[in-house]
C-alpha cells in the first residue's frame, strides 16, 4: 500500500474538519477525493504531505509517519499544492534544475520540463507564464525528485478545457510509469476520466468509495426504464436480472412490447449529487 | 547533495535573482549613497559630522539590508506561497534559509565596505582603526536584524502592506538611533528607547572602529545589547515562523 489511513480525524478548536477517515491507496493507483468545498478533502492531503499534525487516527505513506517530516520520506514524494508561487523571475529551466538539486535520483530538466509539454518555454521566467504554464510548473517541480507517490490538489482548477485534457494526458502518463496519485478535485468528469477508485468526502467523513463506474449511492443502483402508455416507466432495484425477467415475462404474456426499455447505472455524478446535496450552502468555505 | 552544498546552491539562486531585479538592486545599493552625499552636502557636513553620519550610514545600511530586506522576503515568499512549496521537498529548512540569509548578509558586508571606502576617499574619513571590531559589530548587527526582520514578517499580513509595517520600524528607529546626527542632542525619552534598540550600539561600536579608535573592549555595554537582541530575534523566528 502507498499509504493507509485509519480513523484519521482533526479539530480545529471546536470545528471537526475531518471526523474518522479511512482508505487506502494502493501502489500504481490513481485515487481521486472527491467533495464540496470544506468537506476536509484538503486537510487531509495536507495531513499526508506532513503540512498539518493529525489529532487522531493512523497514518501511513509509503510506510513513514509524515507528522515526524522525515527527509527519506519528502525525497521519495511529490506535492503540487492548490496554489503556490515561484521566484518569478526564475527561469522554468533554472527552477527545474534548483528544485531537482535536493533529490538523491531527479530527473534531467530537460526530460521533466517535456514531460509536462513546457518544451520551448524552458528560458522564460516563471513571472510570464500563463495560468496554464505556470500549474504545468508546479506540476514539473512536484515530478523533478522522480516521486513514487504525486500529490495532486485541484490541479486543472482554472484551466480552459484544453489545458485541462492536456494535464489529464500527464496525470495518466504518470500511471503508465507506475506512480501513485493521489487526486483531489471537485470536477467529477476529471475523478471519472482519471481515478481508478474515487472516495467521495462529506462533512469529515467518506460517504461512498469505490471505482468510479461502480460507485452508487444506495443499494438500490440500477435504474429499468421503459415506456407505457406514452409516460416513462422508471424502476430502481439491486438485481435487474430478476426485474428485467418479470417484466419482460408480463409483457410477452399481455403480447406488448417495452418500448424504450433501457437499463442504466447512475453516473458518478448522480452519485455525488445525491450524497452531497443537501446542506451543502451551509459547508463552511476552506 | 549534502546540507551544505544545497545552501551553497541556495545562496547562489538568492544572488542571481537579486540582480534579475535590477531597479531592486540599484536602490538597495544606492539608498544609503544618496542620503550620504545628499546630508553631507546639505548640511555642508564638516569633519565631526562626517565622523558621525559615516558609521551612522553604515548602521543603517545593515538594517536596510537584512531587517528591510528579509522582511520583505520572506512577507513575499510565505503570500506566494513558496516557503510552503520548499517545506514539501527534501531541501531542508537550514539550507533554504542559511542561502537567503548569507544573500542578504552579502548586501550588507558589500555596503559597509563601499561606505567605508566612499568615507575615506571622498570625505577624508580615516580608514578603520580595528577591523575586528567593524566585523563583529557588522556580524552581530546582521543576525540582530536579520533574525528579528524573519521574525517581523510574522506579523506582517500581506505583501502590500510589507512597506508600511517595515517603514514604521525603519524609519522612526534610524532618526533616534543616531544615523544623521548624534542622539545627545534627542530629547530624553527618544534617547532612552534608542539604548533599548540595537541599532544605537551597532552605530557606537562602528563608531569606535572607524573613527575613534575604540574597540571592542570599549563597547562590552552595546555588544551585550546587539548580542541579546540577537538571541531575542533567533528566539521569535523559530517560535512564530509561519511556512504559509
Amino acid at each position: 500500500m502507498a499509504i493507509e489511513v485509519s480513523g484519521l480525524r482533526k479539530s480545529y478548536g471546536e470545528l471537526e474538519a475531518v471526523r474518522g477517515i479511512s482508505f487506502a491507496v494502493r501502489r500504481g493507483e490513481v485515487f481521486g477525493l472527491l467533495g464540496p468545498n470544506g468537506a476536509g478533502k484538503t486537510t487531509t492531503v495536507e495531513i499526508l504531505e506532513g503540512y498539518r499534525e493529525r489529532t487522531a487516527g493512523e497514518v501511513a505513506v509509503l510506510g513513514f509517519d509524515p507528522a515526524r517530516r522525515e527527509r527519506a520520506l519528502r525525497e521519495r514524494v511529490g506535492i503540487v499544492l492548490q496554489s503556490s508561487g515561484f521566484y518569478p523571475r526564475a527561469t522554468v529551466r533554472e527552477a527545474v534544475e534548483h528544485f531537482g538539486a535536493a533529490y538523491p535520483h531527479p530527473r534531467e530538466a530537460e526530460e521533466t520540463i517535456a514531460l509536462v509539454g513546457l518544451q520551448g518555454r524552458e528560458d522564460t521566467r516563471a513571472g510570464q507564464l500563463s495560468g496554464g504554464q505556470h500549474r504545468r510548473l508546479d506540476l514539473a517541480l512536484a515530478l523533478v525528485g522522480d516521486p513514487e507517490l504525486i500529490f495532486l490538489d485541484e490541479p486543472t482548477t482554472g484551466f480552459d478545457p484544453a489545458a485541462r485534457r492536456a494535464a489529464w494526458d500527464v496525470i495518466r502518463s504518470l500511471r503508465g510509469l507506475g506512480k501513485t496519485v493521489l487526486l483531489t478535485t471537485h470536477y467529477l468528469d476529471e475523478a471519472q476520466a482519471l481515478s481508478d477508485r474515487v472516495a467521495i468526502v462529506k462533512d469529515g467523513l467518506i460517504v461512498a468509495e469505490g471505482p468510479p463506474s461502480e460507485l452508487s449511492a444506495r443499494p438500490r443502483s440500477y435504474r429499468v426504464s421503459y415506456q407505457q402508455n406514452g409516460s416513462r416507466v422508471e424502476l430502481e432495484t439491486e438485481d435487474p436480472t430478476e426485474l428485467l425477467h418479470r417484466l419482460t415475462g408480463e409483457a410477452l404474456a399481455r403480447g406488448e412490447r417495452l418500448e424504450g426499455l433501457s437499463v442504466s447505472r447512475p453516473t458518478l455524478e448522480d452519485v455525488y449529487l445525491e450524497l452531497t446535496a443537501e446542506e451543502e450552502s451551509e459547508e463552511p468555505a476552506t | 547533495m549534502s546540507t551544505a552544498a544545497l545552501t551553497w546552491r541556495q545562496f547562489r539562486f538568492e544572488r542571481k535573482m537579486f540582480w534579475r531585479n535590477p531597479s531592486a538592486a540599484f536602490f538597495n545599493f544606492t539608498l544609503p549613497f544618496l542620503f550620504l552625499i545628499m546630508i553631507a552636502s546639505v548640511f555642508g557636513a564638516d569633519r565631526k559630522e562626517l565622523d558621525i553620519l559615516i558609521p551612522g550610514i553604515a548602521g543603517m545600511s545593515v538594517l536596510g539590508t537584512t531587517f528591510t530586506a528579509l522582511s520583505y522576503t520572506f512577507v513575499f515568499n510565505r503570500e506566494q506561497g513558496i516557503l510552503k512549496r520548499i517545506r514539501g521537498t527534501p531541501m531542508p529548512p537550514i539550507a533554504y534559509f542559511g542561502g537567503v540569509i548569507a544573500s542578504a548578509v552579502v548586501n550588507a558586508i558589500v555596503q559597509v565596505a563601499l561606505i567605508v571606502v566612499i568615507g575615506h576617499v571622498f570625505y577624508d574619513v580615516s580608514w578603520p582603526h580595528d577591523y575586528l571590531a567593524l566585523i563583529v559589530f557588522v556580524v552581530l548587527g546582521v543576525i540582530a536584524f536579520g533574525s528579528l526582520g524573519i521574525a517581523f514578517a510574522h506579523l506582517i499580513p500581506n505583501f502590500d502592506a510589507a512597506a508600511a509595517y517595515v517603514n514604521a520600524v525603519f524609519l522612526p528607529v534610524i532618526f533616534i538611533s543616531g544615523v544623521f546626527y548624534s542622539t545627545k542632542s534627542l530629547p530624553e525619552v527618544f534617547k532612552v528607547i534608542a539604548v533599548a534598540l540595537p541599532l544605537k550600539h551597532v552605530i557606537d561600536g562602528l563608531h569606535g572602529a572607524i573613527v575613534s579608535h575604540q574597540g571592542l573592549g570599549d563597547h562590552l555595554t552595546a555588544l551585550a545589547v546587539v548580542a541579546g537582541w540577537a538571541v531575542a530575534g533567533l528566539f521569535l523566528t523559530v517560535r512564530f515562523f509561519r511556512w504559509d
